[in-house]
C-alpha cells in the first residue's frame, strides 16, 4: 500500500496543474496517470491553441505538455508520478485500488484526491456502425500524431465542433484527403477561424445533414449522408453516396466521472456541461470534503480552463491536507477571476448556464 | 454583417472580407495586416505579439481584434502566432499586383519562384500565384510564412495557395 498526502488521478493539464498548485503549497504529491505518456489530450494537439496567453495560447498541445511537466520536476521528491497505471476504485473508507499495467494491483491511501480523469468521446448510431474504419477523432488523431500512422487515404468527418475541424486540418497535414465535414446542426459548432483554415483548402462543411448508413464488405467503402429538417429528422430524398475509406466520428465528448460516482460524490446531469457532473463549490471541492475535481471530468470545455481548475482545485486540496499557501487568498481569487474572464463571452455562456446548476 | 454564410459554410460574404479590410492607399504604401476573425471568442495572442501596438483586443479577451493600420509595420509577426491561421498580409506597392504574406503549415513548402495555384477562401482555383519567399524561421514555431503574387484585381478574392506538384 502507498500513503500520500494528495493523490491525483490523471496527468492531463488539469491533473498536471493540481499538481504544481499542491506541491508548490508543500504538498506531497501521488500522480497517476493509465496511459505510458503524461499530458493527457495535450499529446496529440499539433495545433496551436487559441486562448489566452496565460494559458499558453498560440503554443502547440504536445509543447505544453512538456512546459508542464518542467514546472512539476522542481519540486523534485515532493511529487511522483506512476504512468501505465489505472485507477479501478475509490471506496467509502477512502481506500483507492490500482492496477500498474496488466497484473499488478494495489491500494493507494491518500489524505485527499483530485480527480481529474477527463471525458470520453460519444458515439453516433447508424447502421453498420462497427465495419473497421469507423474512428472516433481521437482514435484517429492518437494514429496519426502520437503513433505516426496514416489511418486511411480519404476520410468523411462527422461533427464540425473544435475536434471535427482541428482534427480534419491536421489530416490534411498528414497528407490525407478530406472528403467533407458533415454536422447535423444548422450551424458550425466550433470556431469559425477554424472552419474558414479548412474550408479554403477545399473542404465542403456540411450543415444540417448526418450519415444515414455505411457500405462495404471488410471495411468501410461508402457512407450514405442525408440532410436533416430542423428538429433532425432525415430529409427523404435527399442522400448521398460518399466514397471513403475512414469516417470519423466527433460528436463531442462527456465528462468520465465514474470514479466520484463510486466515491459517493453527489452526481448531477448536466446538458451544458455534456453529461454527468459532480456538483461542487467554488473550491472545485465535491461533496465528499476529501475528494476535488477539476477539467473536463467537471464539465467539458478547455485545456485552458482545465489548466486553472487543476491550479485551483490543487490549491485548495493542499489546504485540505494542512498545506496553506502563503499566498492562499490572493492567487484563489486570481484562479477564479481567470475562469471569469474566459468564459466571458458568448460561447462561454452555455458553460456558465451549466455551472449554475453544478455549484452548492 | 450577417454571420450567417460563414456559420454555415465557413466561408465569410464579401461585406464581411471588405470590411477586414485597410483602405487601399495603405495597401499602396506596403504590407499591413488583415484580421479576419469575425466571431467573439476567447483568444487574445495576436495583441501581445504586435510590437507596435497595432493590434487590440483589449480587457475583454472574447473581443475580435482590431488592427490600426496606421500603426502596422507590415512585420508578420502576428501571422504565425494566430491560433486560428486568420491574419495575413497584403502588400500593393507594385502597380499591377498584390503580394500577399500567409501562414501555411503543409509540406512540401513551396519553393521561391515556383507557381501555383491561388485559391478563393471556398479553396476554388482563381488564378495562378508566383511565390516571392518562404520564411520558416524558428520564432515561427513551425508555422512558415509564404508570400505570393498575383493580378492585383484579386485582392479581395485570393486567400489561400495549392502547390501544382502534388504532395
Ligand atoms: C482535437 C482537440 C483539439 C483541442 N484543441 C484545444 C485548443 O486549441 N485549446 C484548448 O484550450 N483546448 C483544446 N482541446 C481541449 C483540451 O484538450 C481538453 O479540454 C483538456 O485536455 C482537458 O484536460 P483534462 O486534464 O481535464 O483531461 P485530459 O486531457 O483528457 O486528461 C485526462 C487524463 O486522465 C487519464 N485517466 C482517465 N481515467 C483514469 C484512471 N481511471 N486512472 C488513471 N488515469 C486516468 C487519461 O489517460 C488522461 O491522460 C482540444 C481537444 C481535442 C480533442
Amino acid at each position: 500500500m502507498i500513503k500520500t498526502e494528495l493523490l491525483i488521478i490523471g496527468a492531463g493539464p488539469a491533473g498536471l496543474c493540481a499538481a504544481i498548485s499542491a506541491a508548490e503549497a508543500g504538498t506531497e504529491v501521488l500522480v497517476v496517470e493509465r496511459s505510458p505518456r503524461i499530458g493527457g489530450q495535450l499529446i496529440k494537439q499539433t495545433h496551436m491553441f487559441f486562448g489566452s496567453e496565460r494559458q499558453y495560447a498560440s503554443t502547440r498541445g504536445i509543447d505544453i505538455a512538456g512546459i508542464l511537466m518542467d514546472k512539476l520536476t522542481k519540486y523534485g521528491d515532493r511529487v511522483r508520478i506512476l504512468t501505465e497505471t489505472t485507477v479501478l476504485g475509490i471506496y467509502e473508507d477512502g481506500m483507492v485500488t490500482a492496477l500498474h499495467r496488466e497484473d499488478d494491483y494495489f491500494k493507494i491511501r491518500p489524505n485527499a484526491i483530485v480527480v481529474a480523469t477527463g471525458a470520453s468521446e460519444k458515439a453516433l448510431a447508424f447502421p453498420n456502425n462497427d465495419l473497421p474504419g469507423i474512428y472516433g477523432a481521437g482514435a484517429v488523431q492518437t494514429l496519426m500524431n502520437v503513433y505516426g500512422v496514416k489511418p486511411g487515404d480519404r476520410v468523411l468527418m462527422v461533427g464540425a465542433g473544435n475536434i471535427g475541424l482541428i482534427v480534419s486540418y491536421q489530416l490534411m497535414q498528414a497528407g490525407v484527403e478530406v472528403a467533407a465535414i458533415l454536422d447535423a446542426a444548422p450551424k458550425i459548432g466550433g470556431y469559425l477561424v477554424h472552419a474558414a483554415k479548412v474550408r479554403r483548402m477545399g473542404v465542403p462543411i456540411m450543415t444540417s445533414h448526418t450519415v444515414k448508413a455505411a457500405m462495404g464488405k471488410d471495411s468501410l467503402e461508402q457512407v450514405v449522408i442525408c440532410m436533416v429538417d430542423d428538429r433532425f429528422r432525415p430529409i427523404e430524398g435527399t442522400e448521398q453516396t460518399i466514397d471513403c475509406d475512414v469516417c470519423c466520428i466527433s460528436v463531442g465528448l462527456t465528462p468520465l466521472g465514474e470514479l466520484l460516482a463510486m466515491a459517493g460524490c453527489e452526481m448531477k446531469y448536466i446538458p451544458q456541461l455534456s453529461g454527468t457532473v459532480p456538483m461542487r463549490n467554488a473550491d472545485y471541492q465535491t461533496t465528499v470534503p476529501n475528494i476535488f475535481a477539476a477539467g473536463d471530468v467537471t464539465g467539458i470545455e478547455e485545456a485552458s480552463s482545465a489548466m486553472v481548475e487543476g491550479y485551483l482545485a490543487g490549491l485548495c486540496a493542499a489546504k485540505h491536507t494542512g498545506h496553506t499557501h502563503t499566498e492562499y487568498e490572493n492567487k484563489r481569487a486570481d484562479y477564479i477571476a481567470q475562469l471569469s474572464q474566459l468564459r466571458g463571452g458568448p460561447v462561454g455562456k452555455r458553460i456558465l448556464d451549466g455551472i449554475a446548476q453544478q455549484l452548492n | 454583417m450577417s454571420m450567417e454564410l460563414l456559420e454555415k459554410t465557413g466561408i465569410p460574404t464579401d461585406d464581411m472580407i471588405r470590411s477586414a479590410f485597410p483602405p487601399v492607399e495603405r495597401i499602396n504604401r506596403g504590407r499591413v495586416a488583415v484580421a479576419e476573425c469575425y466571431q467573439n471568442i476567447p483568444c487574445n495572442p495576436c495583441q501581445s505579439s504586435c510590437g507596435f501596438s497595432a493590434i487590440t483586443v483589449g480587457e475583454d479577451i472574447n473581443n475580435t481584434p482590431k488592427v490600426t493600420f496606421d500603426k502596422c509595420v507590415g512585420c508578420g509577426a502576428c501571422l504565425t502566432k494566430c491560433p486560428g491561421l486568420a491574419i495575413m498580409l497584403v502588400d500593393g506597392r507594385n502597380e499591377d499586383c498584390i503580394e500577399f504574406s500567409i501562414p501555411y503549415e503543409l509540406l512540401p513548402l513551396p519553393e521561391v519562384g515556383e507557381t501555383v495555384d491561388a485559391l478563393d477562401r471556398s479553396g476554388e482555383y482563381v488564378t495562378e500565384a508566383e511565390v516571392t519567399q518562404v520564411l520558416n524561421q524558428k520564432g515561427f514555431d513551425r508555422t512558415p510564412i509564404v508570400r505570393f503574387r498575383v493580378p492585383r484585381e484579386h485582392l479581395y478574392t485570393v486567400r489561400n495557395i495549392r502547390l501544382r506538384r502534388g504532395s
